[in-house]
């Protein structure tokens, strides 16, 4: 009975998650071009086909194998042989469903910061190396027994390993590739490329709270744990607090409120509490939201005015940065040893080992594979191809066939 | 003799001045959503804290010909809804036609009207 009622409780989790494909998806529809719309709608398809074949081959055993030196698993391949050093109660195949829909997330961030000027073949080799390889050694450190693990390091539902892995290969790779044609001028000016659907970004943002239900309180693999209301409860204040803050934000720097932005602060708020959804009061989820609200736009600015990287959705601000935050901040309000639970300074150490070398494994990994896929098959579109749309140069399509396209603006791209 | 009056108004004026020329009797017209620029010029808008101008307005496009003895009472309906006497009413261009051909029976000048 027992097992049972976990089983299903973690397969109904992995399902919600499940669902996050198709938020990002939309929100990276939205937040771009018409003319991209079919090539982001394949990218999204495409990371988790081939994520959940490589990570179910290769990645799972990387990720929970026997421990190498706290290092990475090797046996077990193919989800065959013994793991009976999990644990777990649940079936081994649940446990799989529920750790591939996670590694497809961490691979789909990567393709809003890229987008409307990646080569789709070259998406898919990077889409496999990220399940197979990149995301299953970081998981490892942390939830397969890794040496983070060892160090005491906590990353309840992966603000780390999950987002800020997305996150920083996505920082690496829309550095690697360069900006759109006409987002930064030659005279220094940067433009604004207004996405063609903010609803449909929307309905995405909505998908992705939704689907965070299954994440966070899922992370437990119990049913019977009842901590499961709690979580969601951290879960659901923390976006909360990171829409109003991103929203109050944005009016005060622009003079109205963004809308992009506002569904940017939930995203936000829901990295920054993954980490510490187990472990912080509501009170500390809500402060913890609120912070990440405010870093999205900071973070933003940053990422566009002083690293000069093109990053069309915003993931290196929403994933990166506030999971690396959201990660620091269990340091402070868990109620397990945070600094302000008068547990002094030694988790807060742990977290940002734990942030920075994970940081630094993905960022390196991910610069050695997009030089790699650059210097061989090519990451980029030819800029002819950019300007016309991937729809057409990708795929021989195009995705509003049969609709009346306007564009009531005009762009300076001199 | 036939005149064709090109009228390019506010959007939100569309619905008054079609009623307006339905009441007086005019039967066909074309219209058109269409972009574009005049005084009005363009106004500023933001997207993810940068500023981008917005030079092309839209506006709907009228396209009437008609028998020349009615223009000048068509021009003047259509200026009176469509005025609200801000910048960006629109303008209207007229030309003469020199002829119109009524495809279903081949009926040629004003008749075909």
């Amino acid at each position: 009975m027992e097992i049972a009622i976990n089983t299903i409780w973690v397969l109904m989790a992995a399902f919600l998650v499940f669902l996050m494909q198709a938020g990002f998806a939309m929100v990276e529809t939205g937040f771009t071009r018409a003319k991209n719309a079919g090539n982001i709608i394949m990218k999204n398809i495409m990371d988790f086909s081939c994520g959940s074949i490589i990570f179910w081959m290769l990645g799972f055993a990387i990720m929970f194998g026997q421990s190498r030196a706290g290092l990475f698993g090797a046996n077990g391949f193919f989800v065959s042989g013994e793991y009976n050093h999990l644990g777990l109660d649940i079936p081994l195949t649940a446990f799989l469903l529920f750790q591939t829909v996670f590694a497809a997330t961490a691979a789909t961030i990567v393709s809003g910061a890229m987008a409307e000027r990646t080569k789709f073949s070259s998406y898919l080799i990077y889409s496999i190396v990220i399940t197979g390889i990149i995301y299953p050694v970081a998981g490892h450190w942390t939830w397969g027994g890794g040496w983070l693990d060892q160090l005491g390091f906590t990353d309840f539902a992966g603000s780390t390993i999950v987002h800020s892995v997305g996150g920083w290969a996505a920082l690496v790779g829309a550095r690697v590739i360069g900006p759109r044609i006409g987002k930064f001028s030659l005279n220094g000016k940067i433009n604004a490329i207004p996405g063609h659907n903010i609803t449909l970004g929307a309905l995405g943002v909505f998908i992705l709270w939704f689907g965070w239900f299954g994440f966070n309180p899922g992370s437990t693999l119990s049913g019977m744990d009842l901590s499961i209301a709690d979580i969601a409860v951290t879960t659901n204040l923390s976006a909360a607090a990171g829409v109003l803050m991103a929203m109050g934000l944005s009016w005060l720097r622009y003079g109205k409120p963004d809308v992009t932005f506002t569904l940017n602060g939930a995203l936000a708020g829901l990295v920054a509490i993954t980490a510490g959804a187990a472990d912080v009061s509501p009170a500390g989820a809500l402060i913890i939201g609120a912070g990440a609200g405010i870093m999205v736009i900071l973070g933003v600015e940053f990422i566009e005015k002083r690293l000069r990287v093109d990053d069309p959705v915003g993931a290196v601000t929403v994933h990166g940065l506030c999971g690396a935050y959201g990660t620091l901040m269990v340091g402070a309000f868990s109620t397990n040893g945070g600094l302000l639970y008068g547990g002094g300074l030694s988790l807060l150490l742990v977290q940002l080992v734990g942030v920075v070398a994970i940081a630094l494994w993905t960022m390196g990994m991910a610069y050695f594979l997009f030089k790699i896929i650059k210097i061989t098959v090519g990451l980029r579109v030819s800029a002819s191809e950019e300007e016309e749309g991937l729809d057409t140069g990708e795929h021989g399509m195009d995705a509003y066939a049969d609709f009346a396209k306007r564009s009531s603006y005009t762009l300076s791209y001199k | 003799m036939m005149t064709k009056i090109t009228a390019i108004i506010r959007s939100s004026r569309f619905e008054a001045v079609k009623e307006s020329l339905g009441r007086h009797g005019l039967k066909g017209l074309t219209v058109t959503q269409v972009t574009g620029a005049g005084l009005q010029q363009g106004k500023t808008a933001h997207y993810r804290g940068n500023k981008y101008e917005v030079n092309l307005l839209p506006k709907v496009k009228i396209e009437i010909v008609a028998d020349s003895d009615v223009v000048d009472e068509l021009v003047s309906i259509i200026t009176e809804e469509a005025r609200t006497g801000e910048i960006g009413d629109g303008k209207i261009f007229i030309s003469s036609v020199d002829d119109v051909i009524r495809i279903r029976t081949g009926e040629r000048g004003v008749n075909a009207l």
